[in-house]
């Protein structure tokens, strides 16, 4: 269950499925009566049906035995753990270095620090990321044009020195 | 599940001819044993069977509250409670053991007597409504000519141990609980009389054990199917109301976790809590068991092959159906307002219940049942 909306299974609140006005505006009071009755019944039925399934369908189960299932545990694409720079195979970033992120960062604490290049232009030196003072609010991650930066989704964070907390995120220089 | 030791203490009348069961023997030892003592041995096997009656209520209180924990939290995609035992299973007991150690709180302003008086209210009633349901031939309390009429006075005394207690706990999210409780039990009161009536009208018989009796053979004996669209008419409304009478979701007005912060045991803790939490659940099997009884044959097997199995195992399991349904429709339905609670009664369910009434009254004039 990666994706929170796979839960409810396929759309149901297509327009097909809209209520059905059932009650004709110019309906006796009888009729409207017992078209009540009816249509209040059906519905009470459906969602008997819907949480029936859910009860004998284990598939539909969201809840995570967290110690037991750690090897295999699989995180939702949207969770929002730790800041993390991924590397490709050659072991670069996108990083160009702008300095947006930091911008963005209501807490800061994002610090890039910029070197220059042999060939004279700007590149990133350092990236540094203090999860100590971050809120995993995202907006960082908003905020980069290049996508070199997103939330991963390692959540044991705990640590027993302050100093693991602040972290280099790129592994070497940024290129040109 | 235990199951329930019940022994037939006062020899209810229809019973004598049945085959000793096995705690028809325990009694038989008892009487042996006492002698020419009769009151001896009437208030040693009535000791016995109370105390029996006292373990199965809290032993399936316990069995219940682990369930609907389940029920719900699969209905929720959860998993509900799995960490105490095997799926949680001794939940219950932690829950209990945890109770048990808190404080019991008593609010400065409270009227004391009724505030300590209203937590036994309850479970006596669900003690004493138990008292009278079959278990098997043998198997019974007590057996009065009117158990359905008892039955139903029980059910009605319910509801002051909720007035009660809201009064006591003067608190105004209580009262207010506590009064629209009231509101609630005296409309579907009417309601749930009318389809005992019905069942009553069925059958002939006020009595539990004749109302048993009168199912005997196949499943399509029982009440619910033989009396041609009567019966089912009866059942529905009578789940209906139990389901009011028990003051669960959709007619949780009592509690109101929502809106009124819990309700009439607001101010309750520690063990004056969990002597309501456990009584809802005994009574919930109460009503269960009525409902079996009433419609489903109480503890008949649906075929008379299957007799091999003993008569509390058939009752319970029709009984825990039932508990399925009432848990079903707790975690499904959406919560009525006061006004829709009480529309639904007046303009629906008592039209409905009584017409079904003159129905029975008509099929049986008729000689059709």
């Amino acid at each position: 269950m990666s994706n929170p909306r796979d839960i409810l299974g396929p759309q149901r609140f297509s327009q097909s499925h809209a209520a059905p006005k059932l009650i004709p505006p110019n309906a006796s009071v009888t009729k409207r009566y017992f078209i009540r009755v009816v249509t209040g019944v059906t519905s009470l039925l459906t969602g008997m049906r819907v949480t029936i399934g859910k009860f004998f369908d284990p598939r539909t189960t969201v809840t995570q035995q967290y110690p037991e299932n750690r090897d295999e545990l699989k995180m939702a694409e949207r969770f929002r753990g730790r800041v993390v720079m991924p590397h490709d195979a050659d072991g670069e970033h996108n990083c160009t270095g702008c300095t947006l992120c930091e911008k963005a960062c209501p807490n800061g604490s994002i610090s890039v620090l910029n070197t220059k290049h042999a060939s004279g232009r700007k590149i990133l030196g350092k990236y540094i990321y203090r999860l100590d003072s971050c809120t995993l609010c995202n907006l960082c991650i908003e905020a980069c044009p290049f996508g070199a930066i997103e939330m991963g989704t390692e959540f044991e964070l705990a640590t027993t020195r302050k100093e693991g907390l602040v972290e280099i995120l790129n592994k070497k220089a940024g290129r040109l | 599940m235990s199951e329930p030791a019940v022994p037939s203490a006062l020899e209810p009348a229809s019973a004598t001819e049945t085959v000793a069961a096995p705690t028809s023997a325990i009694a038989d030892w008892i009487r042996d044993l006492c002698g020419d003592q009769e009151w001896l041995a009437w208030v040693v096997i009535t000791l016995i069977g109370l105390g029996a009656l006292a373990a199965l209520a809290s032993v399936s209180a316990m069995v219940l509250v682990w369930m609907e924990r389940k029920v719900s939290a699969h209905m929720q995609l959860r998993l509900g409670p799995m960490r105490t035992g095997w799926h949680g299973a001794l939940q219950p007991m932690a829950d209990g053991l945890k109770l048990l150690f808190k404080e019991g709180l008593l609010p400065r302003t409270t009227d004391l007597f009724s505030y300590l008086l209203a937590p036994f209210i309850p479970m006596a009633t669900a003690l004493l409504a138990l008292a009278v349901i079959p278990f098997s031939e043998t198997w019974q309390l007590a057996d009065p000519e009117l158990g359905i009429i008892y039955v139903a006075a029980l059910s009605g005394m319910s509801v002051f141990a909720i007035l009660i207690g809201s009064w006591g706990s003067n608190n105004k999210y209580s009262l207010l609980g506590g009064m629209r409780a009231a509101a609630q039990a005296l409309s579907y009161e009417i309601s749930l009389l009318l389809v005992l009536m019905t069942a009553v009208l069925m059958s002939g018989e006020t009595a539990m054990q004749a109302i048993v009796q009168s199912q005997e053979g196949y499943f399509w004996n029982w009440w619910l199917i033989r009396a041609p669209g009567v019966g089912f008419i009866a059942f529905i409304a009578f789940i209906i109301s139990a389901t009011a009478e028990l003051n669960r979701a959709p007619f949780d007005f009592a509690e109101s976790e929502s809106e009124l912060t819990g309700g009439f045991h607001t101010e309750y803790a520690g063990m004056a809590f969990a002597m309501f939490f456990l009584a809802e659940y005994v009574h919930l099997l109460v009503a269960a068991c009525l409902g079996a009884v009433l419609f489903l044959g109480g503890y008949l097997p649906p075929v008379p092959a299957l007799a091999f199995i003993p008569g509390p195992v058939w009752l319970l399991v029709k009984a825990f159906g039932l508990v399925f349904l009432f848990m079903w429709f707790r975690w499904t339905f959406p919560r009525l307002r006061i006004d829709q609670l009480l529309n639904l009664e007046w303009k629906f369910l008592m039209p409905v219940a009584l017409l079904n009434l003159l129905a029975a009254g008509a099929l049986r004039g008729w000689g059709w049942l």
